[in-house]
Order: C-alpha cells, then structure tokens, then sequence
C-alpha cells in the first residue's frame, strides 16, 4: 500500500514539478521546499492532486510542512487519511 | 537623448562601419545622424533633439578641433555649469548641454564627471592626448557597451550596433544566463554577449595606445549601523526631501520640446506628476498602461490622480494576447533573456508617448530603491522577526500582509509561510539575507537548463559572485541599508532601467526622466535612518510625509503594489501565436541546446493548461522563451550553422 502510494506521488511529483527529470534523485525523505522542487502555488496543486487521487477531504490543518514536505511525509499522511485507524 | 558608436585604433574603412552602427541603433535618434572620423578613432551619432534643438548636432568638435564629443542623454544642470564656466571666460558656440561637458573636459580632464548632475553615457576623443574617454552616469540610466575586435576597440549604446562590425557576432555568454536565471539580470560588466561587456554605471575608462584603464567616479553608500544618525528630526528631513525632490523635477522639465509623465497610480509617479504639473502652466500630459486583469490594473487611481491635476491623461489598454504580439520586439530591444514579461506594456507606453507627439516623460523609477518601497525590504524585516522565534505559529501570519495580491501565497498555513520565507533558519549574518528567497525562488528555473549548459557552468555560484562585488563597508551597514543596495546597485541598472526603461522607451525614441535618481536626493536618502523610510511595515514613510499635500488621500495611504504584468498566461489561449510554439517546440529547444527539450514541452503544457501557475513556473517560461528568441534574433547565425549541418 505504502510503496504504491508513493510510486503514484513520486510520479506526480517528477511530472509536475519536475518536469519529467528522471535524472533528479528525489530521495524519499528530501524536503520539496529546501530543494526548490514545490512553491506556494505548488502546494495548492499538490494538495488538489491528493484530494483527487485518493479521495482525501484535506482541512486547513492538514496542510502543513509536517504532512507534505517529502514523499514520505506525503505517503504516511495519505496513508493515515486513507484507512481511518480504529480503537 | 540618442545614441552612439565609435572605435579607437587605425581602420581602413571607419565611415561605413560608424553609417552601419548608427543605423542600427536609429530608434534611438531619429531626428539627426553624424559622423566623425579621425585617423585613429571614429564617433558616430544618432540624435533625438531636445536641448538646442537648432545647434547641438553631434559628434560635437571644440573650438580647438581636438576634442569630439559623442553625447547621450542629458545634464540637468548643465545652466548652472555653463554659467560657472562662462564666468571663467570660457565661451560658448551653442546652447546645448553637449558643449558643457566638452568645456568641462578641456577644464578637468575625465574628472569632469563628478560635477554632472544627469543621466549620460558619452565618449570624449582626446586628439591632443590621443585617447578616447567613456563615461556612464551614476545610477546607469544609459547604457554603454565595449568589445575588441582585430585590435580596435569599439563601443555603442547598444549591443545591436557593436554586431555590425565585421567580425563580431553574438554567443550566448552561459555565466551571463545563470546569473539571469538566479539574480534576474547578469553582473555588470558581463551581457549576455559573450565578449560584450558594459561599463559600470559610475564608472569612467579611458582607452588608449597602452590600453584599457577603467575606474569609479562615484560610490553608493550608506553609514555604519553603529554610527549616530545623521538626520533625528523627522520634519526637518521630510523638508529637506521636498526641497531636494523639487528642485530635482524642476532641473529635468529642462527642454525645449514639451515634458509629459508616467502616471501608474501609484505614490511615486503620483508624486512626480503633481511637482511636474505644478511646473507646467500649459498643463501635463501624462501617460499610463491599463490591463484587463484586475490583479494587475490601477486605472482608478490612474484616473483620480489625473482628475485631481487636470492633466491631459493618455492611457493604453494592455489586452490578453497583447504582450505576446510585442514580446519578440520586446526581446530585440531589451538585448537579453527576461524572467518577467513586465517590460513589454512600457513598451507599448513609450509608443503612445510617441505617437501623442512627445518624446521625454518624467517617471517615478527609483523611488523604491532610494526611500525602501519594495516588499523585499519589508520581507526581510518579517523574516528576521520570525527568526526571533523559530516555531512561533502567530509571526509568520505577518507575511500575509505582505501579499496580498499572491492568492497562493494567502492561502498557506503559517508553518507554510515560515518555510517558504526561510523564517527562522537563515543565518542572520548572511550578506544577501534579504534576497535569499528571490534568489532561491528564482534559481528554482534552473532545473530547466540542459546537461550541456550544467556541465558547461560546473559549481558556477551567482550569487557567491555577487557577495564578492559588495564593498567592503557593506557588512557594517544597517540590514535595510544592505538590502537597499543589492536593489539599487544591481537590479535598478541591471533590470529596472534597462529591459524595463532605457530599452522600452528608446524603442519608441522617447527619453525617461527619474527625479528620485538625482544623486543629492541619492546620497540625502542613504544616510537617512532606516526607520525613516521602512516604518513597521508602512514603506517610503518619509517620503510620504514630505509629499502629503500633493496627493488625494487614497494615493498617499496607497500600499505599494509592485508593478507586474500577466506572464506565461499572456502566451496562451485565443490567438496564440505561432513563433511562441516555433521557439518552443522540442526541435527548436534541442537545436540551441541551452534547455531540457523534453522539460520545456512539459512547461509549455501546464502553462498552456493551468494558467495560474507559480512564480517558478511563469518565471521559467518567460526566461525560456526570450533566451529562444534571444538567439533566434541576435544568433541566428549559430542556428543557421545547426540547420546546415
């Protein structure tokens, strides 16, 4: 589940942001805003591409540096909304 | 107001190449051409009369015949000089301010700069000392360029004349193109042109048998932060603005065809327009750009301000699709890549300026630099007061207020905004601290260069080269003071009044004037205490003071709103041009080699697709596809070279 979470973002990412540089090593715990990969506007695409792809209703809150700022912050958020942790 | 080229070394056939420079740079002077040859140097002249309309052809000759002058732009206070001068006997053949600084010269040698008060750019011949003088005002309202070739050294106002001579043609210059792509504009002396370089604004060079020698004039600087402030009483200061301000408009109404002005809406060129419409009893004209976008228009407070001064206003409707009819001229003009798409509605201003019949407008450029107007000033204080306390969830929400006009920007959590601004991680000490997230911002396009290019720049660091240009005195300076001069020193001459004055104006042959770029009101405002001119988060406060009986209260309260124009989103939709598909196509961006061909297709759809895209994104495009046309128009040989093999 993970790692097709991630291979999908990591996608999105390489695509959109990155124009389709492969060549770029996009390490999965690298931050997007120190390594210039995501601005102020990206965030907004990319929290429309969660809540589309993967039918996550994201708050304000939600969007925060804690939840987004690397493939792997991104997969554990998505991961997390997906499947509700039950008591 | 004009333009010219010239040599110093022995050429055969000189006349022609100097009819070749000068055609090239036509626009530039269209009312009058001369040429001027020695057996060792040669000047030509393209001229756009404004001061002694009847008698100030040029190249100028002294009495003596053995100084030459080839002269663009204005000195304000050329009276004031000619009186000195004429006091000291010396006498005058016309009423031009040309004359002035060839009796200067012949007075003080190249030291004569320092009593200019005016934007220039002019080459002396010495036949007496066998050398050729060039020299380039404060500030860098006017352009020089140089280059060597076969042993002659030739210089003109602009690039396009130097390409006339035999032998030298345009590369791109790779340092040059980075350096654009991080600090918006190259490092002056480099061009784009590999080879062609400009003279330093401030800065004289003196050409002769044993070669080169260049040197500054004048310097732009600001106290220590230690040191007492020179200026305590705020009414005072704001007295002694006004004064300087005034007199600095009334020296540039100086003319002898009628003075108009850019009137944006804004403080600065509402301020200039009331003092200049206060000088002009048969009433201003004044001139702005409208826009259909709502994010970037001002024409209410264009027209207020117009009502409120009864002058004759003139406006241009800047329409979607409009930027990117002129862009590919915008391009020819600017003579290098653009990251923003904002010179080319002054492009279409300067051609209404013209055709209403006027050729010199008062602007208010400038104001920013000297008395703190733009956000990044205000950016960089936020940034350090976030930095006071890392982790604070209620102090970056201050960077809201600082753009309004950036939805994307508005929408972010506050974690958001203190990562984006770098609050909190920045060393302090950082000579570029207020620049760094506009450099990083802008750098951010640089994914877009191709393997080549990245190979050919290796670790090139532009904004290492920058902190290695900064004076010694500068880390000993106020932040605010530090910021103000990376704007003044680099982006005002590299950008601001060139792609986006000189060229755009000259275009049309119309001459800018700039009041808040007299020197006086320069060197007044530097040692001014910061808090006088950033107060909080309210910028230009003193200038506001000084100046609030001129304006409607709307202006005078007005926050600056930065001046900008739609970006990738003017290329795209209804009417979309051919040559921007052509520039962009795989082919044409694999052919010249400078970019990821495959990347660039990627861009062009997203911006095709989503036109509100980012400030990476649009600042690609537009970089991208005027470093296309850069050589589409000025490399076209290197194109050519590709197609036939």
């Amino acid at each position: 589940m993970t790692q097709a979470i991630k291979e999908k973002v990591k996608t999105f990412i390489i695509e959109n942001f990155l124009f389709g540089d492969t060549s770029y090593d996009l390490a999965d715990t690298a931050s997007l805003i120190e390594n210039d990969i995501i601005d102020s506007t990206g965030v907004l695409e990319l929290v429309a591409f969660i809540e589309e792809q993967f039918g996550i209703v994201m708050v304000d809150a939600d969007i925060v540096p804690a939840n987004l700022d690397s493939l792997a912050r991104i997969s554990a958020f998505i991961e997390a909304k997906a499947v509700p942790v039950t008591a | 107001m004009c333009g010219f080229g010239g040599y110093f070394g022995s050429i055969r056939d000189g006349r022609a190449i100097l009819e070749s420079m000068t055609a090239a740079i036509a626009h530039r002077g269209p009312d009058e051409q001369g040429i001027f040859t020695a057996p060792e140097a040669g000047l030509g002249h393209v001229r756009l009369s404004i001061v002694g309309l009847g008698d100030g052809q040029q190249p100028m000759s002294d009495a003596s015949g053995e100084l030459t002058i080839a002269f663009n732009g204005e000195i304000f206070n050329y009276v004031e000089l000619r009186d000195e001068l004429r006091a000291k006997g010396r006498r005058f053949r016309t009423s031009s301010d040309t004359e002035v600084i060839l009796h200067l010269y012949d007075e003080m040698g190249e030291d004569c700069v320092t009593l200019l008060n005016g934007d220039f750019a002019f080459a002396i011949w010495d036949a007496r000392r066998r050398r050729i003088m060039l020299a380039r005002d404060r500030m860098g309202v006017r352009p020089l360029f140089y280059t060597a070739q076969g042993g002659t050294f030739y210089f003109a106002s602009e690039v396009k004349a130097l390409l006339e001579v035999p032998g030298i043609s345009a590369e791109i210059d790779p340092i040059a193109l980075d350096q654009i792509f991080t600090l918006w504009a190259p490092i002056a002396p480099r061009t784009p042109f590999r080879n062609i370089l400009e003279l330093e604004p401030a800065h004289l060079m003196v050409v002769d048998q044993r070669g080169v020698t260049t040197r500054p004039y004048w310097q732009l600087q600001y106290p220590d932060g230690d040191q007492p402030p020179s200026y305590v009483d705020e009414r005072s200061a704001a007295e002694e603005l006004r004064a300087l301000l005034t007199d600095a408009t009334r020296i540039r109404m100086r003319a002898d065809v009628p003075v108009g002005a850019y009137l944006s809406g804004g403080l600065d060129s509402s301020i200039v327009s009331a003092l200049a419409a206060g000088m002009t009893p048969q009433g201003l004209r004044t001139f702005s750009v409208t826009f259909d976008s709502a994010e970037h228009d001002e024409s209410v407070f264009q027209l207020e301000m117009a009502a409120a001064l009864g002058t004759q206003h003139s406006a241009i409707a800047c329409r979607t699709g409009d930027i990117a009819k002129v862009f590919p001229d915008v391009i020819r003009f600017t003579e290098r890549p653009i990251i923003r798409t904002a010179p080319a509605p002054l492009f279409q201003l300067s051609g209404l300026v013209r055709e209403a019949g006027l050729k010199v407008v008062l602007t208010g450029e400038g104001a920013d630099e000297v008395f703190a107007g733009y956000d990044i000033f205000k950016e960089a204080r936020v940034r350090r007061f976030c930095g006071r306390q890392p982790g604070s969830r209620i102090r970056p929400h201050l960077f809201r207020k600082l753009y309004p006009y950036l939805p994307g920007l508005n929408q972010q959590s506050p974690e958001y905004l203190a990562a984006f601004f770098g609050a909190g991680d920045e060393p302090l000490d950082d000579p570029l601290f207020s620049h760094r997230p506009r450099l990083k911002g802008t750098a951010a396009t640089k994914l877009f260069f191709s393997g080549d290019l990245r190979a050919e720049l290796k670790d090139y660091d532009a904004a290492a080269e920058l902190i290695g240009r900064l004076p010694q005195d500068f880390r000993r300076w106020h932040p605010l003071h530090q910021a103000q001069y990376l704007e003044s020193r680099f982006l005002l001459p590299g950008y601001i009044l060139s792609s986006q004055g000189d060229r755009m104006a000259m275009a049309h042959g119309v001459e800018g004037r700039f009041p808040f770029l007299d020197h006086r009101l320069v060197e007044f405002a530097a040692k001014l205490p910061p808090e006088m001119k950033l107060k909080g988060l309210t910028e230009k406060h003193i200038l506001r003071e000084a100046t609030k009986d001129l304006l409607p209260p709307a202006i005078g309260r007005r926050v600056k709103q930065p001046y900008r124009a739609p970006d990738s989103h003017s290329f795209s939709g209804p009417g979309e041009f051919d040559y921007v598909r052509g520039a962009l196509s795989e082919d044409a961006v694999a052919e010249c080699g400078l970019f990821n061909a495959k990347a660039v297709t990627k861009l062009y759809e997203k911006c095709r697709s989503r036109p509100a895209s980012g400030f990476r994104d649009n600042a690609a495009f537009v970089g991208i596809l005027s470093t296309q046309l850069w050589l589409q128009t000025f490399a076209g040989t290197r194109i050519r070279k590709a197609e036939a093999a």
